[in-house]
């Protein structure tokens, strides 16, 4: 059992690098095109919504603590709680999704600040912002894909969870989508500083 | 007097869907076999078009339009479809759970995911192809590859075709995953890394690369779908975009992929040698960490493949530099299975005589990889056939016939029976001088200036030394596919009517020859301890039961 635990995890952490690198080739096309139009980025940054975007950020903060204190209760066999802090953690997910699908980005559709032929925003100057506007939607949708396969994942876990699948022997897909969600929290935190602050 | 157990992976449980449904890795790797050697059937009838259509000068059966296709689906098939999972999910997959002495990989059912990923997209692929125009090459370089079509519209047979292939990716990278799980995780007692044999660690090499770098091409062709279809501008410059970004990207994943390529037949090549010759390995641990350099070095050399596509000079000299130094692992895998040949026991066995092919064809195309890393002459020599002789020399004369030799040498094992030596050293024959004769000849021809992807040579200079040469080579390619068709012949013919071949015809000493031929569901009857290493022949004779040379028996083939 031990060893299929062991097995488990690193094979979510060999998958967990996959990740990284699919992201990772985002992060080049973000720098590489910054690069180039270092101005451009900047102005066009500042079309985000600095507010939201904090907001987001603190929502998948709290999100991934949820998520490492129902691993916690599963692990002191108490189940209900684990139960409890599951559906906190979809709950925050809800939030993050809401926010960026009903706040952020209607808004850049009504503006036009959209990547490629879409942008029509025309007052922005500098070189092509509809690059910006492409790694932007590039970054942030393929983060968000990630966030609803999330949860999915969790209200899995939710749902075996009710039907008492896990105890403290065997919790570990509890863990390793806990994992999973950490990783998806991480992957933000490098986004926002990059698209939105700087 | 060898016999066939009565009950094996192969007979039990029955029935169709207890295949479909299996976890045994036994089963999804012939599964994968099956649908691999489809795949090769299929590009290798893009590869014939090709050659018919180039035998002579001027326009024999294929308009441009349809030549283009034909070399981009020959390419796209055979890469992503045959060679990239030939061997880890064939072969690997059969072979490493029980060369570790093992039940089956640490994820089975992951396993079977990946054999459904895999039909997924190869259906995706084959579907695009009704779909519309796939005319850019297996490369799909931007900015062709994302222009609006002849009416304006989204190419949505590049959408489907990059879709497919990265479907196709997620299978490499489950599988890649489970290996590297099941290695770590998963040895009999005793087992430790220096006992391994160097197949594992070719694979675990292998493994780590398809972790690490199918990613990449999966989020390029993610960028490429979206260009197509939203046209987000990241290669189109009037939107701000680079085309040659989507080199790079592209780049950074198929150089490394043709190191995922090469490395499982390397590991293959240390199995045929030591166990074809009964000697001892010479150089394990050069052989072992070789694979893990060769798996590191891939990924800072991309850039060679960009040396004409406006890349920085710079750039351009830092990855001809390090493209030198991807050599000197190989050849010290070279050099190390000669130098294990000598003074060994050699058997004139078809699984030795694709070893032998793949030293001398290897040797020459990795040689020649050499002349076109070299800067200046890869400004000549970029484009040209002399390029397309290189890669087919390392991809086929390597990876192919590594995986041919590891496909008759496992072949007893997976399914107990023995094929004919005599028409399988009849195939040999005629793909070994098919194969020279079609490409040897094409570093002549790129020398001499002919460019590749073109659908004809009429109006050259040289036109009638490229006809001569170019008919030549054609010729070759006739010679392979008949050795391809008798290969097929004799294959088939041995599930029927092959003789027995008892556990170990071979006299290997890894874990794999200790279980019957085929094995049972679970592997082993009684799980495998270490007791010597893998190729300790200088300590141990092992009972030879098969003899190539010995024409007394009945074979099931009478000639």
């Amino acid at each position: 059992m031990e060893q299929q635990h062991e097995s488990c995890k690193l094979g979510l952490w060999l998958f967990l690098m996959t990740e990284v690198l699919l992201f990772g080739g985002l992060f080049c096309f973000y720098a590489v095109y910054r690069s180039w139009h270092p101005e451009t980025f900047a102005r066009a940054s500042r079309e985000l919504n600095v507010t939201l975007g904090a907001v987001n950020t603190v929502v998948l903060i709290i999100s991934s603590i949820t998520v490492a204190l129902a691993i916690r209760c599963i692990q002191l066999n108490k189940v209900k709680q684990c139960m409890a802090y599951l559906v906190a953690t979809i709950f925050f997910a809800g939030v993050f999704m809401v926010v960026k699908l009903v706040f952020e980005y209607p808004e850049k559709f009504a503006h036009g600040t959209l990547p490629g032929k879409y942008f029509t925003a025309g007052q922005l100057e500098g070189t092509n912002p509809h690059i910006f506007f492409g790694v932007y939607f590039g970054m942030t949708g393929l983060h968000g894909l990630h966030v609803l396969i999330g949860m999915g994942l969790l209200l899995w876990i939710l749902i075996r969870c009710k039907k008492g699948h896990f105890s403290p022997q065997y919790y570990y897909p509890v863990e390793l989508t806990g994992l999973y969600w950490h990783l998806v929290d991480l992957i933000w935190i490098f986004l926002f500083p990059l698209l939105y602050l700087i | 007097m060898n016999t066939i157990p009565e009950i094996n992976y192969l007979n039990h449980p029955k029935g169709l869907w207890s295949w479909l449904s299996t976890v045994d890795h036994k089963r999804i790797g012939i599964m994968y076999l099956i649908l691999i050697m489809i795949a090769f059937g299929a590009g290798g009838f893009y590869a014939m078009m090709l050659r018919l259509e180039l035998m002579s000068a001027g326009q024999q059966f294929l308009t441009p339009e349809a030549y283009n296709q034909a070399f981009t689906l020959h390419g796209a098939i055979m890469v992503f479809l045959f060679i990239i999972p030939s061997v880890p999910a064939s072969l690997g997959n059969f072979v490493l759970p029980l060369m570790l002495g093992t039940k089956d990989v640490a994820f089975p059912r992951l396993n079977l995911a990946s054999w459904y990923v895999y039909s997924t997209g190869a259906i995706l692929i084959i579907a695009s192809i009704f779909i519309g125009k796939i005319d850019t090459g297996w490369t799909f370089y931007a900015p062709y590859s994302t222009l609006p079509d002849a009416t304006g519209g989204v190419q949505w047979q590049i959408v489907t075709v990059t879709a497919g292939i990265f479907i196709v990716g997620f299978s490499t990278i489950f599988t890649g995953l489970n290996f590297v799980v099941t290695i770590h995780k998963m040895r009999a007692p005793g087992l430790t890394w220096s006992r391994l044999p160097l197949f594992v660690w070719g694979i675990y090499a292998t493994s780590l690369i398809q972790i690490l770098a199918t990613p990449v091409i999966g989020i390029t062709l993610v960028l490429l779908i979206l260009e197509n279809i939203w046209n987000i501008g990241i290669f189109n410059p009037a939107y701000g975009g680079d085309p040659v970004l989507f080199q790079h990207f592209f780049w950074f994943y198929s150089h490394p992929a043709v190191y995922i390529m090469i490395l499982p037949g390397m590991a293959i090549m240390s199995e045929l040698i030591a166990v074809h010759c009964h000697r001892k390995i010479f150089g394990y641990f050069p052989i072992a960490l070789s694979s893990v350099a060769i798996a590191m070095l891939a990924f800072v050399v991309w850039g060679h493949h960009m040396f004409v596509s406006g890349q920085s000079e710079y750039a351009s000299l830092v990855f001809s530099f390090l493209t030198f130094f991807v050599a000197i692992p190989s050849a010290i895998k070279i050099f190390n299975w000669v130098t294990t040949m000598f003074g060994g026991s050699i058997a004139f066995t078809t699984p030795l005589l694709y070893a032998i092919a793949f030293l001398t064809l290897f040797t020459i195309g990795g040689l020649t990889g050499i002349h076109l890393g070299t800067l200046s002459v890869d400004v000549h020599l970029h484009s040209t056939y002399f390029v397309v002789a290189h890669f087919h020399y390392v991809m086929m004369g390597g990876a192919v016939m590594a995986f041919l030799g590891g496909l008759h040498h496992w072949w007893p094992k997976m399914f107990g029976v023995m094929y004919s030596e005599f028409f399988a050293k009849i195939a040999w024959f005629f793909i070994f001088v098919g194969f020279n004769a079609t490409f040897f000849t094409q570093f002549f021809l790129g020398y001499q200036g002919m460019p590749r992807r073109y659908h004809d040579y009429s109006d050259f200079l040289s036109t009638s030394i490229f006809e001569s040469l170019h008919g030549f080579s054609s010729f070759g390619a006739m010679l392979l596919g008949i050795g391809f068709l008798i290969m097929i012949f004799y294959l088939i013919h041995s599930l029927f009517e092959g003789e027995p071949a008892g556990d170990n015809p071979w006299g290997g000493l890894s874990f794999e020859w200790q279980t019957t031929s085929p094995p049972p569901t679970h592997n082993f009857i009684h799980d495998p301890v270490y007791v010597h290493g893998p190729y300790d022949y200088d300590k141990i004779i092992p009972e030879v039961t098969y003899d190539p040379m010995d024409t007394s028996k009945d074979r099931g083939m009478r000639y």
